[in-house]
């Protein structure tokens, strides 16, 4: 057994740490172009692109994202890819994250009042040009806020890929744990490391949160 | 290579994925009520200007929310011994559920309750209720209807959590999943059918909730 | 030949008939306001004229801009049709002068040079030329009307719709705005109202409409309309309204 001082735990979690902000920042950016397209297609006018993206949604937000993990690792073997953890981990995320975010998004979008949209049709904006000009840069200031929060959700979210073998900060934990014996210190710093990613963004989110709703 | 998909390789092993959605179930009937209460139990907490109970309140909320509920699991379960607690596979991610679903229902809750009028509760204060009183009678009911829809989602985010207490070795559908695709080597099938089970589960438990809440917020009619 | 010209306009929502055949012809200049009990479909009418509303049954057209119940490409007609709304409406994200250009640039495709000269103009012809580039939410609610009445001019419309665009403000903003829509109608604009304001219908419109239950129950020029009720719903809202 290879003996591990305090200061080395510390360090190799904090190597690993940097894969779980890899892997966020990967899923958030990519869950974010995604799921504007899947916004686009939820609010479009043709019926069935609308319930397709409705069933995508349904079936992200319905589902295990362990299960959607599995899914996309087997799946992606089975056409014969070679998939590496953080290939199936970074897809896996970013199709979870654009569910959730397109999903965010609308509800923003809905709450831009009816009257903008009468205003501007009476203006003879056509409906892209309304969205483009009108609704999407109000929805956009409502969308912050919950935007940021859900980011928390993906960091988190990373811990999961542990179980499909990507090293990232639980998975160094799971082996360090192995090697010392000392489950209760390893996790407690593996969560105090979460915790000093996760919290900055959650004070973030509801500080502006509290802020949107006194300007208004 | 085109892959031959075969479903027929999970013939044989109903009883173990019924037992395993059983024990799905149980976790998420247990972490709901348990983690509910201990919502209610919270936010009135956090309602109150009590010098130590709400900080404390505050932190376990805050440390809930912002770590991942797999490390949770982990800590109570390789973590507490350590401390000499020793915890069976189901009793730690039911405790684990029961004290993820709490932080987060505590936080929604509280919500609710913020959002009752100053005027109602002043009403109640004019006729001499206790604050528990208050709490119980006029805030409450109120408060849990308003946030009845958030509360709801939030019991099927935890049941679809769950599904990492696999690797505690709580023997619920995921687990099953896991031991039958070590079994027939047919592990997409295995995870699709699974994930369904799951989609089924997450349909149905949204329709029973917002039935519950019917039940529990509607009007009482007269005559 | 009237500007604005409506044939057997019908629209119900569900079950429930709003509109039960209206003909109304407004000629070019004139100013017309829409009086009646709400729910009597004088709102509902002022918004089919530029197709916020779409009909059942019915010709609409404005300018020669044809409009039937089939129709849904609406841009033409509303190129040609103001609107003030009850609840202003300003984009809250651009300032006065931002909100008037807005259209002119993306549907007009005005030239940038173009555009500022034009919002300064419109601004000052509601008497908010020292406003540009205030927020919707560091004006006043007189104000902010007057902003969505330049923004609608700025499209220069061939007529103006107003739905009761004093109904939201605090009684002492109310004469501002008046004020504004007087001075338009003193300039030939065509206007068609929805208002309350008998008193300003009175001084400045040429022909009062007078609905109810869907339908013209009597129309005329507003000493008529006033001294001479010809029939008794017409009397009995004058007089409810004292």
């Amino acid at each position: 057994m290879v003996e591990f001082a305090f200061s080395d735990i510390v360090w190799n979690l904090l190597l690993a740490l940097r894969w779980t902000a890899l892997l966020s920042v990967v899923a958030f950016i990519g869950g974010g172009a995604v799921g504007l397209l899947v916004l686009l297609a939820r609010l479009s006018s043709r019926r069935w692109l609308r319930r397709l993206t409705r069933g995508y949604i349904e079936v992200f937000q319905g589902t295990p994202l362990l299960m959607q993990l599995f899914l996309t690792f087997f799946g992606l073997s089975l056409v014969g890819l070679d998939v590496p953890a953080w290939l199936a981990a970074g897809l896996a995320l970013t199709l979870f994250t654009s569910a959730f975010l397109a999903e965010i998004w609308r509800g923003c979008v809905e709450a831009v009042p009816r009257g903008q949209w009468e205003a501007s049709s009476s203006l003879a904006l056509t409906y892209l040009e309304q969205m483009r000009w009108v609704i999407l840069p109000q929805a956009l200031r409502l969308a912050v806020a919950p935007t940021i929060g859900f980011s928390v959700q993906v960091v988190k979210g990373t811990a999961v890929t542990s179980i499909i073998g990507f090293v990232e900060l639980t998975k160094a934990g799971t082996m360090i744990t192995n090697a010392t014996f000392q489950p209760f210190l390893v996790y407690g710093l593996v969560a105090l490391f979460y915790f000093l990613l996760c919290f900055p963004l959650s004070l973030c989110a509801k500080s502006l949160e509290r802020k949107f709703h006194a300007a208004r | 290579m085109a892959y031959q998909f075969d479903f027929s390789s999970l013939s044989g092993y109903g009883d173990l994925l019924a037992k395993g959605a059983g024990l799905t179930v149980s976790l998420t009937v247990v972490g709901g009520l348990a983690g509910v209460a201990i919502g209610i139990a919270g936010a009135w907490a956090r309602s109150r200007p009590v010098p130590v109970l709400a900080p404390v309140v505050a932190a376990y909320v805050e440390v809930i929310r912002n770590t991942p509920f797999l490390v949770q699991l982990f800590f109570l379960f390789f973590g507490l011994p350590a401390l000499g607690i020793k915890l069976g596979e189901f009793q730690a991610a039911a405790l684990a559920m029961v004290v993820n679903l709490g932080a987060y229902s505590t936080e929604i809750i509280r919500a609710g309750v913020q959002s009752i009028p100053r005027g109602q509760i002043e009403a109640a204060m004019s006729l001499a209720m206790t604050p528990l009183q208050i709490f119980r009678h006029v805030v409450l009911i109120p408060a849990l209807k308003k946030i009845w829809p958030a509360l709801s989602s939030q019991v099927v985010i935890v049941m679809l959590g769950s599904s990492v207490c696999s690797q505690i070795a709580a023997e619920e559908l995921t687990f099953a999943a896991n031991f039958i695709q070590s079994r027939n080597f047919r592990a997409f099938e295995v995870y699709f059918v699974v994930t369904a089970l799951y989609l089924a589960l997450s349909i149905l438990l949204r329709w029973l909730l917002s039935r519950l809440g019917q039940a529990l917020f509607e009007r009482r009619r007269h005559g | 030949m009237p500007l604005v010209d409506l044939i057997g306009i019908h629209k119900s929502f569900g079950t429930n008939p709003v509109l039960r055949g209206i003909d109304l012809s407004v000629h070019e200049g004139q100013v017309v306001a829409l009086i009646g009990r709400s729910g009597s479909g004088k709102s509902t009418l002022l918004r089919t004229i530029n197709g916020l509303e779409h009909i059942d049954d019915g010709v609409i057209s404005v300018d020669g801009e044809k409009i039937d119940a089939r129709d849904t490409d609406l841009r033409a007609l509303r190129l040609k049709v103001g609107m003030v709304f009850q609840q202003f409406n300003l984009f809250p994200h651009l300032t006065a002068a931002e909100n008037v250009m807005l259209a002119p640039k993306v549907v007009k495709k005005a030239p940038q040079a173009e555009l500022r000269a034009l919002a300064v103009e419109m601004l000052e012809k509601v008497g908010l030329g020292d406003r540009l580039d205030h927020y919707p939410d560091q004006l006043s609610g007189g104000q902010q009307q007057r902003v969505a009445i330049a923004r609608s001019l700025a499209m220069r419309p061939r007529v103006l719709l107003c739905d009761e665009v004093t109904s939201a403000l605090d009684p002492e903003l109310v004469a501002e705005v008046l004020a504004v829509v007087r001075k338009l109608a003193d300039d030939g604009m065509t206007l068609i109202m929805v208002t309350h304001e008998m008193r300003f219908a009175r001084e400045v419109c040429d022909q009062l409409v007078f609905m109810h239950q869907g339908r013209i129950h009597e129309s005329g020029p507003p000493e008529q309309v006033f001294s001479a009720p010809q029939t008794e719903e017409l009397r009995q809202f004058l007089g409810g309204i004292g």
